[in-house]
């Protein structure tokens, strides 16, 4: 991106700052600008992009830095999102506040992940997939069925009425009233989740740069490798998996309160594959890539509503239905990607120059070595 | 140069079996501080296994290792670095999406302490330690001669530079004892020569070595004393010259005898 700039901006450190200050009062100005233009449902899908960047980051810890195809994480949101309707709505008549609730799903989801890692840690690639598949399917199914005798999750029903997230008196619905300003429930979310999101992408960048990350990456890179230099192989895979359901534990707590509703059907397979989506498409690995993935990923698909009302105005009826048209151009632009950007839309620049051989340093490189071997 | 105190490490009747086949076999033998200890055979005699066993990839099926007299017997492998035997890897096996300096930095895991908390907090021990990480991982870059290459990804560097990368990687950890796969392996007589140099340098330095190789002139030119496996045993030890003229040896190496 920032290579479309002038070199002598690029190098200037104002230039960063400034950039810097422009992305948060956008940000800042985004829900009213959104809502005015499109209207409060997208400032709504704003929301749940931002919940999937938080989600698609936690997943990225997992699947992109310790290189454990997870396929169920899925699991651990729908272990936030039930603590939080379960203590905080009338089905047991508890009302636990947030600050509680979002914690205690943290760590519930987090001893969640501790439990399927820890017999999986054996597996790799396709065999620790099928694992983590089913760990994820048996959760949506106990949810589910957990009606009778006992109604502990009420069934497919789900759980309704939970309560919105409150800041001592001011509750997030129907609207806050800031400063004389009244802030609906859209928006006061959307800086909600902004601020979970910002301290989301952090945790993730000081990880990655700590003596835990390299041991992740050193684990995808070689696991015997890893071993032979000392690496608890057990405990280091442990706490990835613990670090990515966390992350989907705070995201599942925030997702129950903003929607005040949450069912077994919020917790597909389906949902999984789209997080690990997210990760794949934007760039295993790479924080900045991944949160485009997220993004895109939640925005797109949203732009299809548009297609009916469209296909409406110029052929007179509805042809193809768009919620068909949603899977297929979802497929197609996935196998499309894989063709034409198998390292993402926005690699980290080492798996970028890994994966394109036709860049001149890499070309150069190969020669030298290649001069190495014949000489 | 027999050791004339306590060995550093002791191999007692180490036996492993895998089914049926005995890859080794009651093999002993003692290291001393401060040597460089080769251990040569044939294709398949066992000398691979026999370091899979000492640090710790494999159990051995009898028998036990002892370094410094302390007994190594079920330590998992991450547990035998931190007691400090480091190892490479006959097929190098560095990270090879990391670059030289990661690598290195990676092998510093077994001598540091920070964990998730620190590092999602920032605090001023965890900076500490990663800039202590960061130095001596540099250090040791400039100590095997691959500095200038820090930033270049690890499968990048050219064969002898990867080999000399896992070497100081291996001595991130701090060994007392560190194991050589067949350092020389695919090395050309210069390179040979410029690796024969540093590994005298890293024994100055204080570190044990034990090596696997298959090239005689670096091994009679380097090694104090040699044992020679076959099968699975140990058929014979001494030093180079005592070794090269020993029948079994030959026998081992050039088949029987001409009748």
């Amino acid at each position: 991106m920032s290579a479309l700039l002038p070199r002598r901006w690029r190098s200037d450190p104002r230039f960063a700052w400034a950039a810097f200050a422009a992305l948060g009062v956008l940000l800042a100005a985004l829900p009213f600008i959104v809502d005015a233009g499109m209207g409060r449902s997208w400032v709504r899908i704003l929301a749940f992009a931002l919940l999937y960047v938080m989600l698609a980051l936690g997943l990225n810890i997992v699947v992109g830095f310790a290189g454990l195809l997870d396929l169920g994480y899925v699991a651990f949101y729908a272990v936030g999102a039930y603590v939080y309707a379960l203590l905080a709505s009338p089905h047991f008549g508890i009302h636990l506040p947030f600050w509680v609730l979002l914690p205690l799903g943290a760590l519930l989801a987090c001893t969640a992940g501790v439990v399927l890692g820890a017999p999986t840690l054996r597996l790799r690639g396709d065999y620790l997939a099928i694992v983590t598949l089913g760990f994820g399917e048996i959760v949506r199914i106990f949810l589910n069925n957990l009606n009778a005798p006992i109604n502990l999750t009420n069934g497919p029903q789900g759980v309704n009425l939970i309560d919105p997230i409150r800041f001592g008196d001011t509750a997030l619905h129907p609207a806050v009233d800031l400063f004389g300003v009244s802030l609906p429930a859209t928006h006061a979310h959307y800086y909600l989740f902004l601020a979970f999101t910002l301290l989301t992408v952090f945790v993730a960048l000081r990880l990655q740069r700590s003596r835990i990350g390299r041991a992740w990456v050193a684990i995808r890179e070689d696991e015997i490798a890893a071993v032979a230099m000392g690496i608890d192989t057990r405990n280091v895979k442990l706490l990835a998996f613990a670090m990515g359901a966390t992350f989907g534990g705070v995201g599942g707590g925030l997702f129950a309160a903003f929607q005040g509703f949450v069912s077994p059907e919020s917790f597909t397979l389906m949902e999984s594959i789209m997080i690990l989506c997210m990760v794949v498409l934007g760039g295993m690995g790479h924080i900045p890539g991944v949160i485009l993935g997220a993004l895109l990923l939640t925005v797109l698909p949203e732009l299809l509503r548009y297609v009916g009302p469209l296909q409406e105005a110029v052929l007179g009826r509805v042809a193809v239905d768009p919620s068909d048209l949603r899977m297929l151009l979802f497929g197609s632009a996935l196998v499309v990607a894989m063709i034409f950007r198998p390292e993402g839309l926005w690699p980290s620049p080492q798996r970028a120059r890994e994966l394109s051989p036709d860049n001149p340093d890499e070309t150069r490189q190969e020669q030298e070595s290649l001069f190495d071997a014949t000489r | 140069m027999p050791p004339a105190e306590a060995p550093l490490l002791e191999a007692r009747g180490v036996s492993k079996r895998f089914g049926g086949l005995a890859a080794l076999a009651d093999v002993s033998l003692a290291i001393g501080r401060g040597e460089i200890y080769g251990l040569i055979g044939p294709n398949g005699a066992g000398k691979t296994t026999f370091f899979n066993c000492l640090t710790g990839l494999y159990q051995a099926t009898e028998g036990a290792f002892l370094l410094g007299g302390a007994r190594l017997a079920g330590l998992k492998p991450h547990a035998i670095v931190a007691r400090g035997i480091a190892r490479t890897f006959q097929n190098i096996r560095l990270f090879a999406n990391m670059t030289a300096l990661e690598n290195v930095m990676v092998g510093r895991h077994a001598r540091t302490r920070s964990g998730v908390l620190g590092a999602i907090l920032g605090t001023a021990a965890t900076r500490a330690e990663e800039r202590d990480t960061v130095e001596r991982a540099r250090a040791l870059l400039a100590y095997v001669g691959i500095e200038p290459r820090a930033h270049d990804l690890a499968k990048h560097l050219p064969y002898g530079d990867q080999r000399r990368l896992e070497i100081a990687r291996a001595l991130a950890t701090e060994p007392q004892l560190l194991a050589l796969d067949e350092p020389a392996a695919g090395m050309n007589a210069t390179e040979t020569a410029a690796l024969k140099a540093l590994l005298e340098r890293i024994r100055h330095d204080g570190v044990t070595l034990l090596l696997i190789e298959h090239d005689v002139a670096l091994v009679m030119g380097l090694c104090d004393r040699v044992a020679v496996l076959d099968y699975g045993r140990r058929i014979a030890e001494g030093t180079p010259a005592q070794v090269r003229t020993d029948p079994q040896v030959i026998t081992a190496y050039l088949g029987g005898a001409l009748p």
